[in-house]
C-alpha cells in the first residue's frame, strides 16, 4: 500500500516544522550584536541545534508539523491568515529556505513564482528582461525562444520592447512580468498571491492565464491566494494553516468555510433577527436528543425555534442542505412548495420540526440553509451558509463502506440478487 | 523521473553540487551579462571609464611613490611598473568587492527564487574579466611605448595569474558574501580592508625592498605571486620566481575551498537573514 501510494504522489510533505527566533525578522544584525549575545549566554552558541525540537526562549514555530501529499494534476489552495506560515510553506517547498525539521519530496521540475518580476533590472530593456527574468526563474534560453512572441503578445509592450524597463507605467511592468512568469513551464509550480496586482482588468485576465494552465496542462499547483473566488474556481483541494499548523484539509469548499468562519453547528446559535416580518430565529438544532450526531441511514431532525412579534400567514420555511465541494442543494424542501402546507406563524414562541426519516446522504461535511420565503415570490430571509455540520461515518447494517464518500454521495435502498443455474 | 528535489534540514557540511551548477550554467551566464550590460549605463564616459581609472591611479602613483618617494622599480620604468601591479590588484579587488556584495545587492532574487547561491558570487568574474581584457589592451600599449616587449612565457603566465587571482578573489569572496549577509560589518570595512591590502600586496613598490623575513610573510598574499611574475615576463624576462608562484596558488586554492565551504554551509539561512 505504501508503494503504490508513493508511486501515485507527485509531492509529499512529511512533518515539515520550520522554526524562527523573533530577531531573525530584523533587518541586519551588527557583529557586535552576536559578540554581546556570546558574552550573555556563552554556552548557547555551542549547543545550537542539538534539539531542534524543543523551542528556546525568543523562538517560535512558523511552520509546526505540516504533512500533505498532492497528486499529479492537483491544485492546491493554501488559505489562512496573514502570519499563518503559507509564505513561509511556500518559501521551503520552493529551496528558498530550508526545514529545521521533516522532509519534502517534489517529483518534477519545480517552477516557483512567489513575486512577479523578481530580478527585473530597470536599466535593461523589456526584451533583456524577458531573457533575465526567464533565466532566474529557470527557463533555458531555447524556452524562452520559443516563447518570446507569446509572451510579449500576452503581455501586450511590442512597441516597447528596446525600452528600458524603468520607463514603463507600473501596469506595463506588471503585465510584462506577469507573461514571462505565466509561461513558465514545469510539472509542479508554486505560486504565491501573484493575482494580487494589476488593475482588475489585468487580473481578470491573469486569473483566466492560471484557470488555463491548471486545466490544460495536467500541472501540480500549489496555490496562495487572500482571493477566495480564485481559490474557489483554481483549486480542487485545499488546505487550512493557523498559527504553523494545518488545521484542515479537504475539499475547498470546507477550507474557505472554515476560513470565513461559517460556524459550526456545535458552537453556540447566535438568534437571528428577520426585521421585515418582525421576527426573531432563536435556536436551530439538528438531532438535540443526539446532542447533535448525526449518522448516515439514520434519522435527521431539524428543530427551528421562531419568536414573533405577530401573527403571520402565507409563509414558506425552506431548509437547505448543500454538499460543500458541489454547487447547488443536496436536499432542498419548502413548507408550501415542495409539500403544500399553508404554516400560520403565531404571536409568541413557534416551534417548527422537519424531520427525514432516513438521512441517506454519505459521511462527509453538509451546510444546512435556512430561508424564510413568500412561496413563489421571495424571500425575506436567505442563508444558504447558516452552519456546517459533520455527517459521522458508520456501517449501515451489513456494509462495511457503504457511508464513505468514495461508495457514492447517497445511499440509497436497493437490493442485489444472482440467480446460479 | 528526472527531476526529483528532496528537501531536508540542512546538513552543516556541503559541498558543490556540481551536477546542479551544470544545470544552472546559463543562469550563471546571465549574471555576468547583466552586470556587464547594467555596469556603465547612464555614464557619460562609458566603458573608458575601464581605461581611464587605472591610467589615472598609474599617473599619480607614478608622481609620488615614484618620483618624490623614489621608490625603487627594478628594471622596468616606474609607470609600466605599477601599472602591470594595478592590473591585476583590480581584478582581486573589484571581484572581492563585488561577489561580496553580490548577495545584497541581488536581495529580491534571493528571497524569491531558488538557484545554487554560489552562482551570485561567482558570475561577477564576468564583468570584472571585461575590465581586465581591456586594461591589459592597455598594459600592452603602454609597454610597448616604454619599448618593453613581453617574453613569450606572458602566454602562460598571464593565464595562470589569472586563474590563480580569481580563486584567491573568489575565496575570500564568497566567505565574505556569507558573512555579509548576516553582518553587515562588511559593507563598511571592506572599501577600507581594500585600502590597506593594496599596501600589503607589491603594487607600488618591489619586495626587494624588504627585509627577507617579512619578504616570507607577504608571499603568503597570493597577489604577490602573481604581481611578481607578471613584472617578470611584461618586462621581457623568462626567469621567475617559481616558488612564490606556487605559494600564491596553494595559498589561492585553499581560500577557494574555505570560502566555499563556508559559504555552502552558511547558504540555507541566506534567505532569512537578507
Amino acid at each position: 500500500m505504501p508503494i503504490l501510494f508513493n508511486m501515485k504522489s507527485i509531492i509529499e510533505v512529511n512533518h515539515v516544522s520550520k522554526k524562527y527566533k523573533y530577531g531573525e525578522f530584523q533587518p541586519y544584525y551588527t557583529l557586535r550584536d552576536t559578540l554581546a549575545a556570546i558574552v550573555r549566554t556563552p554556552l548557547q552558541i555551542f549547543s545550537q541545534n542539538k534539539r531542534p525540537s524543543v523551542l528556546r526562549k525568543g523562538e517560535f514555530w512558523a511552520l509546526k508539523d505540516i504533512s500533505f501529499k498532492l497528486n499529479q494534476g492537483d491544485v492546491l489552495g493554501i488559505i489562512g491568515p496573514n502570519g499563518s506560515g503559507k509564505s513561509t510553506l511556500l518559501k521551503v517547498l520552493s529551496q528558498i529556505t530550508p526545514p529545521t525539521r521533516g522532509e519534502a519530496v517534489l517529483r518534477g521540475r519545480v517552477g516557483s513564482l512567489l513575486e512577479v518580476g523578481t530580478g527585473f533590472q530597470q536599466e535593461l530593456t523589456g526584451r533583456e528582461n524577458i531573457y533575465l527574468n526567464g533565466a532566474i526563474l529557470g527557463m533555458k534560453r531555447r524556452e524562452i525562444n520559443k516563447k518570446f512572441d507569446e509572451i510579449v503578445n500576452f503581455a501586450g509592450v511590442e512597441k516597447f520592447l528596446d525600452t528600458p524597463v524603468k520607463h514603463y507605467s507600473s501596469g506595463m511592468y506588471m503585465r510584462l512580468a506577469f507573461a514571462v512568469a505565466a509561461h513558465l513551464d514545469s510539472e509542479i509550480l508554486i505560486v504565491d498571491e501573484v493575482l494580487a496586482v494589476g488593475d482588475a482588468e489585468f487580473q481578470k485576465k491573469s486569473l483566466g492565464k492560471m484557470g488555463e494552465i491548471t486545466r490544460n496542462e495536467g500541472r501540480t499547483i500549489l496555490f496562495v491566494s487572500h482571493n477566495m473566488t480564485a481559490i474557489k474556481n483554481l483549486c480542487n483541494k485545499a488546505i487550512l494553516l493557523q498559527k504553523g499548523q494545518k488545521v484542515f484539509e479537504g475539499s475547498v469548499g470546507s477550507a474557505i468555510d472554515k476560513y470565513t468562519k461559517t460556524p459550526d453547528i456545535r458552537k453556540k446559535f447566535v438568534p437571528i433577527k428577520v426585521s421585515e416580518l418582525n421576527l426573531i430565529i432563536k435556536q436551530i438544532t439538528i438531532n438535540e436528543y443526539l446532542h447533535g450526531k448525526i449518522y448516515p441511514g439514520k434519522p435527521l431532525k431539524i428543530d427551528i425555534r421562531i419568536l414573533s412579534k405577530e401573527n403571520l400567514k402565507g409563509l414558506g420555511i425552506n431548509l437547505m442542505i448543500s454538499q460543500d465541494d458541489i454547487n447547488g442543494h443536496a436536499f432542498s424542501s419548502d413548507t408550501k412548495i415542495t409539500k403544500g402546507m399553508d404554516i400560520t406563524i403565531k404571536k409568541g414562541e413557534n416551534h417548527v420540526t422537519c424531520l427525514i426519516n432516513s438521512f441517506d446522504l454519505s459521511s462527509g461535511r453538509y451546510r444546512l440553509g435556512l430561508g424564510i420565503d413568500k412561496p413563489f415570490d421571495k424571500y425575506y430571509y436567505l442563508n444558504e451558509n447558516l452552519f456546517y455540520f459533520d455527517v459521522l461515518e458508520t456501517t449501515l447494517k451489513h456494509s462495511l463502506v457503504s457511508t464513505l464518500p468514495d461508495y457514492g454521495r447517497v445511499y440509497m435502498e436497493h437490493e442485489w440478487s444472482i440467480e446460479n443455474d | 523521473m528526472s527531476y526529483t528535489t528532496v528537501i531536508k534540514p540542512k546538513s552543516k557540511w556541503m559541498l558543490l553540487d556540481i551536477e546542479e551548477l551544470w544545470r544552472y550554467r546559463e543562469l550563471f551566464w546571465i549574471f555576468a551579462w547583466r552586470d556587464i550590460k547594467v555596469r556603465y549605463k547612464q555614464t557619460l564616459f562609458g566603458a573608458s571609464w575601464a581605461v581611464f581609472q587605472p591610467l589615472t591611479s598609474t599617473f599619480i602613483f607614478t608622481i609620488f611613490f615614484g618620483n618624490f618617494a623614489k621608490i625603487p622599480s627594478g628594471d622596468l620604468p616606474y609607470p609600466l611598473f605599477v601599472l602591470t601591479g594595478l592590473v591585476f590588484w583590480n581584478y582581486f579587488s573589484g571581484i572581492l568587492s563585488r561577489a561580496s556584495n553580490s548577495l545584497i545587492e541581488n536581495e529580491g532574487v534571493v528571497k524569491k527564487v531558488y538557484f545554487p547561491r554560489e552562482i551570485l558570487p561567482l558570475s561577477t568574474v564576468g564583468a570584472n574579466l571585461v575590465d581586465f581584457g581591456i586594461s591589459l589592451i592597455l598594459l600592452l600599449i603602454v609597454s610597448f611605448y616604454f619599448h618593453f616587449v613581453p617574453s613569450l612565457l606572458t602566454l602562460f603566465i598571464v593565464p595562470l595569474c589569472l586563474i590563480i587571482s580569481t580563486l584567491g578573489a573568489e575565496g575570500l569572496g564568497l566567505f565574505l558574501a556569507s558573512f555579509n549577509v548576516k553582518y553587515r560589518d562588511v559593507r563598511y570595512a571592506l572599501p577600507f580592508f581594500i585600502q590597506i591590502m593594496i599596501f600589503l600586496t607589491p603594487v607600488i613598490y618591489p619586495t626587494s625592498i624588504m627585509r627577507p623575513s617579512f619578504r616570507e610573510i607577504i608571499a603568503l598574499n597570493p597577489m604577490t605571486g602573481v604581481i611578481e611574475a607578471a613584472r617578470t615576463v611584461f618586462s621581457g624576462g623568462n626567469i621567475l620566481n617559481w616558488q612564490t608562484l606556487l605559494i600564491a596558488g596553494v595559498v589561492s586554492v585553499l581560500l577557494f575551498i574555505t570560502g566555499i565551504y563556508y559559504f555552502k554551509s552558511t547558504e540555507g539561512f541566506f534567505a532569512d537573514l537578507v
